[in-house]
């Protein structure tokens, strides 16, 4: 079995609740933060172990936190980031719905080091219910003394807040987070200012994911040089996975960064390979923003190196033939999936999910979803492609915030990788219209308009 | 004060200025189009995106091109750094993207548009936009909503650009309009039928770029080309009282801010002044309004005498492009 160091007590019966969380060691490193380091003790653990963001960028969080501005004189504010809308990605509900205590002691503990006196946590509508589960969390820390004033006699006050969004994926940008936490319209902000200099109402603010805060747990207990070794490179650590798809045992898995792809698809520990008397298609191995990898660029990079889960191996080739580790939403697809189709979907999700705030995003992400909703359903021409792979190129990179790339990075990549597919759609509707996978609408009937 | 290099030209600007800012202290071709920023909105621009520029070296100091190309009417200029416009074929690719982005849900009205010939869309498009769309889906569109009396809002033609959002934010004392939805669903909207009712709302039509926000005391009355703007003053205790009235014979058709050569006005103007002013006895008559150099309100025939500069390409869209 391989290392766990965040799901590692996740079958302990009554882990949700303080006392058992408690009983198997839990809060040990607020104890050890609080009474035996300084902040700047923490967040040179936290360098030292190579943590890097799990929301998808991937940036290194000791750095990260090093940019807060913490001479001015203003509050700061640490806002955990549980507006978890990634298609794909669902690792945070699972941490914060089973085990919510582990992320209330990363905050205590990454409160203390950044000197966050009211600490938010951001969480996406639709997840009502573990509002209720970490408010229950945070009242029972609360209880035994954890949060509060003076927490544990060290005269260090935290206060944890739950806010409910709207349920809207751009408030999962770090800038239109804070907009939306300060009750307005969920835009994200132009940069700079940077939040690290002026975010939460103008204070020197630092957003992070569930799944990161919560790993300053163990790497407070071990110690960061420890953290260190787990892992392969630059990517040290675990990371939990959200694997979906065709796979025989889709779930969260907490793996070692560095575990070679073919095992964690394939071996009865992991996923346990793609359903019986099918073969792997595709994968998306990062949520729905991250390019798709057909199965043998999967496998291997072009160069035949066999590929690992990490920040490094998966983006080996760059965009041409390799993706991204992202947020860890992996989707493994099988042959009887159409990528069209696939990618219809994704983009519709771009298109409903653009604030509309800058161009090429608000016009470009509806205009390729209706060409490929048109491609899907047998009405395109071999035109239709070129002027997809043309917007999506106008997009990415002209955009305030990230949502322009992540809508323009599938469409790209798609076709680039399934050309052929798009092409035999174009060449026989009627074909696409009857095949096992399509559940395409008669191609001769007139096509029913994309609603705004 | 700090050095930085737009298309090769130097100039020296104070720190903190932004890149259009500083393109438009040097002036000419290399100035950046914006539809969205507005130099007397604090906040406005960074939404169009027909900004962008390329930063070919970020600083003296750090002399590294930025990875992305950037907005330039909210990205400051550091010292030493170097900008390219007009002399990147990325920024001018991208521009034509955007451009087309903002013509595939745009109506495309013009020729029953009141903004028509002082369109900054239209401007764009002739400079920028192809003749030819490759839009085949049904464009947006929304029905005419009355907000007042004095001003119509026609949401199809509108392209999103906040300014309005900005102005009755900055100028009123209180907003009762503002952005509702999102995406390309995005629409500006008083949510229930609210009537923007405010000493200055009339600035909304001034600082709107395209024909989404237009005058109802002027619609359909004459076409901009053919009425003559003067500046003209009059005493008023609201606001300055500056103005420029667009004349036709000895009839005043209508009064609009004094605007720049970037479309911006000087000063914001009351509703007074704007609507309700309409006689030549009103206004003591300055002298004419001066006229840039590309608008269709040059072509008209009382300029003749007065020194323009003939508009490039005449015809429709870019040659290239025929």
């Amino acid at each position: 079995m391989a290392r766990k160091l965040l799901l590692e007590n996740i079958n302990v019966p009554g882990i949700k609740s303080f006392d058992v969380y408690r009983a198997n060691g839990g809060y040990r490193s607020v104890e050890k933060a609080l009474k035996t380091m300084s902040p700047d003790d923490v967040m040179e653990e936290v360098k030292k172990s190579g943590l890097r963001g799990r929301g998808g960028a991937g940036f290194p969080t000791g750095m990260k936190w090093s940019f807060l501005d913490r001479k001015s004189d203003k509050p700061r504010y640490l806002v955990c980031n549980a507006d978890e809308s990634e298609p794909g990605t669902f690792k945070d509900r699972f941490l914060m719905e089973y085990i919510p205590h582990i992320l209330i002691e990363g905050l205590i503990v990454s409160s203390y080091s950044l000197g966050s006196n009211s600490t938010y946590i951001y969480i996406r509508g639709e997840y009502r219910w573990i509002v209720d589960i970490l408010e229950n969390a945070i009242a029972e820390a609360k209880h035994n003394g954890f949060l509060g004033k003076n927490i544990l006699g060290s005269g260090y006050d935290l206060e944890i807040y739950v806010q409910p969004g709207g349920g809207a994926y751009i408030c999962g940008e770090e800038t239109a987070l804070i907009e939306s936490l300060e009750g307005k319209r969920g835009n994200p902000r132009m940069k700079p200012p940077f939040p690290a200099i002026s975010g939460l109402y103008n204070c020197p603010t630092v957003v992070n994911n569930v799944e990161t805060l919560a790993t300053v747990v163990p790497i407070i207990n071990m110690g960061g040089d420890e953290y260190a070794k787990i892992g392969v490179g630059r990517s040290t650590g675990t990371k939990l996975i959200s694997a979906c798809g065709h796979m025989n045992k889709p779930g969260v898995y907490e793996i070692e960064l560095g575990l070679p792809v073919d095992e964690f698809l394939n071996s009865d520990e992991y996923c346990g390979g793609i359903r019986a008397g099918h073969t792997l298609k595709a994968v998306v191995p990062g949520g729905s923003s991250v390019p798709i990898l057909p199965a043998e660029l999967f496998y291997k990079t072009k160069e035949g190196v066999a590929r690992l889960m990490s920040y490094e191996s998966l983006s080996e080739g760059g965009f041409a033939s390799g993706s991204m580790l992202g947020s860890g939403g992996f989707i493994a697809m099988d042959e009887t999936t159409c990528i069209v189709r696939n990618l219809w979907n994704f983009t519709r999700f771009y298109h409903h999910e653009s604030c509309g705030q800058c161009s090429p995003c608000r016009e470009g992400t509806g205009w390729m979803e209706k060409v490929l909703h048109r491609l899907e359903h047998g009405h395109g021409s071999m035109s239709d492609i070129d002027l997809l792979v043309d917007i999506a190129k106008k997009i990415e990179g002209n955009t305030i915030c990230p949502l322009g790339d992540a809508a323009a990075w599938p469409v790209a990549s798609h076709i680039r990788h399934f050309r052929e597919e798009f092409e035999y759609h174009v060449k026989f509707p009627e074909k696409v219209a009857h095949s096992p996978f399509a559940h395409s609408a008669d191609y001769k009937r007139e096509l029913n308009t994309v609603l705004q | 004060m700090i050095k930085v290099t737009i298309d090769g030209v130097e100039t020296e600007v104070e720190p903190g200025t932004t890149i259009l800012n500083a393109a438009r202290q040097i002036g000419g071709d290399l100035v950046p189009p914006a539809m969205c920023y507005y130099s007397k909105l604090k906040g406005s621009g960074g939404k169009c995106r027909t900004c962008l520029v390329k930063v070919a070296a970020g600083s003296a100091k750090d002399p590294r091109p930025m990875p992305k190309l950037v907005a330039s009417c909210s990205t400051p200029v550091q010292d030493g750094m170097v900008v390219q416009n007009i002399t990147s074929p990325e920024v001018l690719e991208a521009r034509k993207g955007v451009v087309e982005f903002l013509l595939i849900n745009h109506p495309l009205d013009c020729p029953i548009c009141d903004q028509a010939g002082e369109c900054h869309l239209q401007d764009l498009a002739f400079e920028h936009g192809s003749a030819k769309t490759r839009y085949e889906e049904e464009r947006r569109s929304f029905d005419k909503i009355d907000i007042g009396s004095k001003i119509q809002l026609h949401m199809t033609r509108c392209i999103l650009c906040y300014r309005c959002v900005f102005t009755a934010n900055q100028i009123t004392n209180e907003r009762v309009h503002g952005v509702l939805n999102r995406g390309d669903a995005a629409e500006i909207g008083t949510y229930i039928e609210n009537v923007i009712e405010n000493d200055f709302s009339g600035n909304v039509i001034d600082v709107c770029p395209v024909g989404a926000l237009t005058d109802k005391t002027f619609r359909f009355k004459s076409r901009v080309w053919f009425v003559k703007p003067m500046y003209a003053h009059r005493n008023c205790d609201k606001c300055c009282g500056k103005t420029t009235i667009w004349m036709k014979g000895d009839e005043v058709f209508r009064v609009t801010g004094r605007k720049d050569q970037y479309g911006e006005v000087e000063d914001f103007i009351c509703n007074d002044c704007r609507f309700e002013k309409k006689l030549t006895s009103d206004w003591t008559v300055e002298g004419p309004a001066p006229i840039q150099k590309n608008s269709v309100q040059a072509q008209n025939k009382y300029l003749q005498g007065i020194k323009v500069d003939a508009p490039k390409n005449i015809g429709y869209g870019n040659i290239s492009d025929r």
